[in-house]
């Protein structure tokens, strides 16, 4: 399985975010964009996930499902987390797990991510912290061999940036790719897409792998 | 549990728990009600004939509550998002999330009418003619609303736009609703002429709705 | 002053509970007795010489007309101890009297209209004291819907507190806007419910009932309070526990 990108360039509120980007990322790796705010990190990630139409350029998907888009082989994971305050945890997971066609292993999901012992707490008693470990258990819980990740470390302790490694980790183990936006290392050596922001492109991505700077 | 059947359960419990669902529409609806007679006067004559009009007005206002926060608040904590990486089509998934907004507000409309009815002084048959077209008519309020909830998606204070929007497009709805109702009583117009006029248009806006919805929605990704 | 003060300092949540577990039991006993003298008393009472025995609904619809108002007052009490003192009591008052006022609202209503039905012969005219009383319900109504709403509960308080004061200013001139309204319209029916001078032996009954009634709301709030109380704790203690997750 390998993604490509090849030239795409996306527009946000009538300015160029970025232009003329090409990548290609196989299976078992990662791939670290990188660059100041604004840069258009997050919009890269939605053009992929097919949130968001690229003005330019196509993406392609290698060895994945020809009957679906990308999008929909895809975990998307951004800034927000998608879960309803007045449903408890167990009812949150338990319907993206049924929605995106996960067959769900929720209770172990919640279990890895250290909420199981909040199933039936209303989602609104969550703090940022636990929050994003519920996103992260939702990645666990429905199968996509595609993850598509906007700093998922963000709002995360100690404790739960050694559980992101981790599940990063494991994934690329199993033959998964993740494209992650973040300001710091990735935990596993990962080439870096450095975007230069003002329409502007610095790196492309397809040098020899950089060691993971820990 | 199909992602259908996930996505009607989610939608139907967010509806009950936050701000009672069913029974705030309701409440609106007999507000409004109380508000004639003391518009036009305790007339119980004049109440009666302008009883099943007064039903449908208070219906169609009552049933675009909420229908601003149908698709904003998916919008606003990223479900929207997730919703759309899902492997059903947008258009079933906005068609399952109406028909979901239908059951919680439309239905208990059809249920309070009857109670209503009493208020304004109307004989059992016409109440039950109102009934029968307030089930058959509030689904097409529901779905016509559903592309105002689109347009309005990204719209702070968008309920009111959304009702200047809708309003208007649903006057034919109200028309034939208020037409049958009435034919129920007067009997100069047969009643299953209007009726079936309603049930077409109904028919047409849960095909017309999330369609017209997806498009408003998939344009706003640009 | 200062006398008053301690004592409402002394109605904490925890001692409020315990003694309103003591008060129950007594007050339980207290409104089944007084239902039981007034139903007597109704009974015996003599029947209305136009409305035969239907006039008895009256023992019913009057004294619930009085207690919906009553938890009215009794909710903007609490609302002025929400706002003024931040007593944590009075919104678990306030919170617990709208459903009680609704539902004794309600059952007015429906008493009047099925007294009204022999002599209107339909379930509903827009009579001036009972479209007053439809106003009132749909503003409890629309308190409990406000409650319910909004999430936080100090916020939550503070607003329901606002609207009830509103309402108390709002309701006498409500009352009257109808009435005046009324007389604007008045039809050729002069039935009015109780509207004739209340005969002496029908009073003591009516006096019985109502008395029986407050006892009733008395009792019913104060479990409702109880109850309130009760599920904020565990409110608590499910943030808590929330909370003790996230260290952990």
């Amino acid at each position: 399985m390998q993604i490509v990108a090849e030239g795409l360039a996306c527009v946000r509120g009538g300015r160029e975010v970025f232009r003329n980007l090409h990548f290609a990322v196989d299976r078992g790796e990662m791939l670290a964009i990188t660059g100041p705010n604004g840069a258009g990190k997050s919009s890269l990630l939605r053009v992929v996930a097919g949130l968001v139409r690229p003005s330019e350029g196509r993406l392609i998907l290698h060895g994945g499902d020809a009957e679906l888009s990308i999008g929909e082989q895809a975990h998307y994971v951004g800034h927000q987390d998608a879960f309803k305050p007045s449903l408890t945890v167990q009812e949150n997971l338990v319907f993206w797990s049924d929605f995106l066609g996960g067959g769900g292993e929720v209770a172990t999901s919640l279990a890895c991510v250290g909420l199981y012992a909040l199933a039936h707490l209303p989602a609104r008693y969550l703090s940022a912290g636990q929050r994003r470990r519920l996103s992260l258990a939702r990645l666990l819980a429905v199968e996509r061999p595609l993850w598509l990740l906007d700093e998922p470390g963000s709002a995360l302790d100690a404790a739960g940036q050694r559980l992101l490694a981790d599940i990063m980790v494991a994934h690329v183990g199993k033959g998964g790719i993740i494209l992650a936006a973040v300001h710091g290392p990735l935990p596993q050596a990962a080439r870096e897409l450095k975007l230069a922001g003002a329409g502007a492109l610095a790196g492309d991505g397809r040098g020899a792998p950089e060691k993971a700077r820990l | 549990m199909s992602p259908l059947s996930a996505l009607l359960l989610r939608d139907l419990r967010l509806a009950v728990r936050l701000g009672g669902g069913a029974l705030i529409g309701v409440l609106f609806f007999l507000i409004v009600v109380t508000l004639v007679p003391f518009a036009v006067g305790p007339d119980l004559a004049l109440l009666t004939r302008i009883g099943p009009a007064m039903l449908w007005l208070g219906a169609l206002l009552a049933s675009l509550l909420g229908l601003d926060r149908l698709l904003a608040s998916d919008h606003e904590d990223g479900s929207l998002d997730l919703l759309l990486t899902g492997r059903m089509p947008l258009e079933l998934a906005l068609a399952v999330k109406a028909f979901a907004h239908w059951l919680t507000t439309g239905v208990p409309l059809v249920l309070a009418a009857p109670v209503l009815g009493v208020l304004l002084n109307l004989d059992p048959s016409s109440t039950a003619a109102v009934a029968i077209t307030l089930l058959v008519g509030t689904p097409a309020l529901t779905f016509i609303g559903l592309i105002g909830a689109a347009l309005t998606v990204a719209l702070r204070r968008g309920g009111l736009l959304l009702a200047v929007l809708i309003l208007p497009l649903n006057i034919p709805v109200l028309i034939f609703g208020v037409a049958a109702s009435s034919a129920a009583t007067a009997g100069t117009v047969p009643f299953r002429g209007p009726l079936l006029i309603l049930c077409a248009l109904s028919l047409m806006s849960l095909v017309l709705g999330p369609v017209a919805a997806a498009i408003t929605l998939r344009q706003g990704l640009d | 002053m200062r006398t008053l003060m301690s004592l409402i300092d002394l109605a904490t949540p925890s001692r409020f509970v315990a003694l309103s577990a003591r008060l129950m039991p007594a007050l339980v006993a207290l409104t089944a007795v007084a239902f039981l003298i007034g139903g007597i008393q109704a009974y015996l009472a003599p029947d209305d010489y136009q409305q035969g025995a239907t006039v008895k609904i009256m023992f019913i619809h009057v004294p619930t007309a009085w207690l919906g108002i009553f938890a009215w007052v009794v909710m903007s009490a609490a609302a002025l101890g929400t706002l003024v003192w931040r007593h944590p009591l009075a919104d678990v008052a306030a919170k617990a009297a709208a459903p009680i006022g609704a539902a004794f609202t309600l059952i007015c209503l429906l008493t009047g209209s099925l007294w009204g039905r022999p002599m209107w012969g339909t379930y509903w005219v827009w009579d001036a004291r009972l479209t007053s009383v439809l106003v009132l319900f749909l503003l409890y109504l629309g308190v409990i819907a406000l409650r319910h709403t909004i999430d936080d509960p100090t916020l939550a308080a503070r607003t329901v507190a606002v609207f009830t004061l509103v309402g108390a200013i709002n309701i006498p001139i409500i009352k009257f806007s109808v009435e005046w309204w009324n007389t604007l319209h008045q039809g050729p029916s002069v039935f009015r419910l109780g509207g004739s001078a209340i005969d002496p032996s029908i009073l003591l009954p009516l006096m019985s009932m109502l008395a029986a009634f407050t006892l009733l709301f008395l009792t019913l709030h104060l479990a409702a309070m109880r109850n309130e109380i009760l599920r904020r704790r565990l409110r608590t203690m499910l943030l808590m526990k929330a909370d003790a997750a996230a260290r952990a």
